[in-house]
């Protein structure tokens, strides 16, 4: 049998109900893991008393016969959830001590169908970041090293805790949010499936906000399986979330296995970036020859607005952060410094709370909504949504999904594209238009690097569609056979 | 369009930053470099197209206008760094 840290979701809930160990076991196998691994700093906060206490609960209902459809699964928090009563830092000096007196709606849904939770999971500052190296509580290591190379890489951000923790079998799997890739781009970097749902599909209620129009919550895990059974479960309607979508949450595990036959794949000629890794364009031309030997139908498409959806992102996602994080005030939770008057008071505590690049995006945002820029920015911005919608609207009348790479590049090491952040914001070229279109997207680990870095590629989803999403996904990953494991874990 | 420091300066008030003339001639040149970068969405035609202000419902939801929440004047003062008698705390605002 292997390791408990080695199953999958899936095998380890058939393990569970033959009882051929407990929740308790299987949960304390990760705690000692999390404890062997806090090198990567994966963790901002563990809660390993919680976890025995949830575990020994989840135990005692399976027992009665009472088991949820995540029963029993030890699972990694990123720290944006708030969790009753534990720390909820969304990686900020900000909120210094805030332990929260409610409890995030996907998390409260997690553990009414029995997961167990290890601890909170480090990310960049209020998930803005490509690298996990903007986080207060200093930056994540990959578990993955390149061949030959010594370099610590990162995880990808701003999911990085979350990628890190299930890449090196910490966690079973992971909540992880996506503004603009923030879930595809570490799941890509560490070799994992993170699937970013529809927009309204999973609540946002008690989620610390970042952008509010493109937030998502969604899982990182080791396989398509495990992904459509935490999503599954995080997904919903909550009257809580008025823009959380009152639609039924198909069986998205029951229909994994229909195959791709018949179905029409787009791939858009658009998604070619500067820069590029060669061996990322052979591998996008490899899954598409994948899809089509398992009979679905390539055709090419155009979303002739791609080039702009980064500069797009750059507007709306700041000027949504800039209005979101005016509640950071020093008055009712986190981080206070003194000051002489109400305004210095703020502004003291906002320079010493917020990161620099946090800061940089406030101050950006704050400029595009300001009086005589709001209309030139902010509102042309709004308008190229729009088209970058249209343009998938359109590509969707002849094509079931499409396929895309996930990210430009493999990993890169710890320090590099720090001091140009445009050149960090490229990182997520292809994973940003697919939120300016609030549509679901989920990257599949489909190769390697030549220096033997994982690879990820993107599957763009229609509108409420994840059901053919994930069973194109698990094709995908049928195809590609990724067994690859980061070095160190034997 | 290029910012210079006193641009910096007065949208570091408005968004109440403080930062240092060191801060705010780094700013100068972040900021400007972004807002370079996106003045490339001048060049696309969006005459006649709609703002999207919205991702998805068109209509907002409306509930029963009931009281649902309340009573927990302890729990939302739990995280305040300085409460006092049962009330947030500022620094004095009126003369």
């Amino acid at each position: 049998m292997p390791a408990l840290t080695d199953l999958t979701i899936a095998g380890a809930l058939a393990g569970l109900a033959k009882g051929e160990y407990s929740s308790r076991e299987l949960t304390e196998a990760h705690l000692s893991a999390m404890e062997a691994g806090r090198l990567l700093n994966a963790f901002i906060t563990e809660t390993p008393e919680l976890a025995i206490e949830m575990a020994t609960a989840s135990d005692a209902r399976r027992g009665k016969g009472e088991a949820g459809l995540l029963e029993g699964i030890p699972l990694g928090i990123k720290d944006l959830f708030c969790t009753e009563g534990v720390l909820t830092t969304a990686g900020s000096h900000i909120l210094d001590g805030f332990a929260p007196p409610y409890e995030s709606t996907v998390t409260a849904n997690l553990w009414r169908a029995g997961a167990v939770m290890l601890g909170k999971l480090n990310m960049d500052e209020f998930a803005m970041g490509s690298s996990n190296t903007t986080s207060y509580h200093g930056h994540v290591r990959n578990p993955w090293r390149g061949r030959g190379d010594n370099r610590e890489l990162v995880p990808g951000g701003s999911s990085g805790g979350s990628a890190a923790a299930v890449a090196a079998r910490m966690a079973m799997g992971a909540t992880g949010t996506d503004t603009g890739g923030s879930i595809r781009q570490p799941a890509a970097f560490t070799g994992l499936v993170g699937i970013k749902p529809t927009y309204g599909r999973c609540s946002r209620w008690g989620i610390v906000a970042f952008a509010s129009s493109l937030d998502q919550a969604g899982p990182l895990c080791r396989s398509v399986e495990d992904a459509a059974l935490m999503l599954q479960v995080m997904a919903g309607h909550d009257p809580k979330d008025s823009t959380s979508v009152d639609l039924p949450v198909p069986d998205y595990r029951a229909g994994l296995g229909k195959g791709v036959k018949g179905l029409r794949i787009g791939v858009p000629k658009e998604y070619r970036a500067d820069g590029m890794d060669g061996g990322i364009e052979k591998l996008w031309a490899k899954g598409a020859g994948w899809l089509k030997a398992a009979g679905a139908e390539i055709v090419e498409i155009s979303l002739p607005h791609t080039k702009y959806a980064l500069p797009t992102y750059y507007i709306i996602a700041p000027a949504e952060a800039s209005s979101n994080l005016a509640r950071y005030d020093g008055v009712r939770f986190g981080l206070r410094l003194p000051g002489e008057t109400l305004d210095q008071m703020y502004e003291n505590t906002r320079a010493a709370g917020f990161g620099p690049e946090v800061k940089r995006r406030v101050l950006i945002g704050t400029y595009v909504l300001s009086a005589g820029y709001y209309d030139a920015y902010y509102v042309r911005a709004q308008k190229l949504r729009s088209l970058i919608l249209r343009d998938f609207t359109t590509a969707f009348e002849k094509v079931d999904a499409i396929l895309t790479p996930a990210t430009p590049t493999a990993a890169f090491a710890v320090g590099e594209r720090m001091d140009d952040p445009i050149a960090m914001y490229l990182n997520d070229v292809f994973t940003v238009p697919v939120n300016l279109a609030g549509l679901p997207g989920i990257s599949v680990p489909s190769g390697l690097s030549d220096k033997g870095l994982p690879l990820g590629l993107q599957l763009i989803g229609k509108a409420f569609d994840e059901a053919t999403l994930l069973r194109v996904a698990r094709s995908l990953e049928e195809a590609a056979q990724f067994t690859a494991r980061p070095e160190g874990l034997a | 369009m290029s910012l210079d420091r006193e641009a910096v300066r007065h949208i570091a008030t408005l968004a109440r930053i403080r930062v240092s003339d060191a801060e705010a001639d780094a700013l100068v040149g972040e900021l400007g470099q972004i807002l370079a970068w996106v003045e490339q969405l001048g060049e696309v035609d969006v005459a006649g197209v709609e703002p999207m202000t919205s991702v998805v419902a068109r209509h907002l939801p409306r509930r029963a206008d009931e009281v649902t929440d309340g009573g927990m004047r302890d729990r939302v003062l739990l995280n305040a760094p300085e409460a006092v008698l049962g009330f947030f705390t500022v620094p004095k605002v009126v003369e």
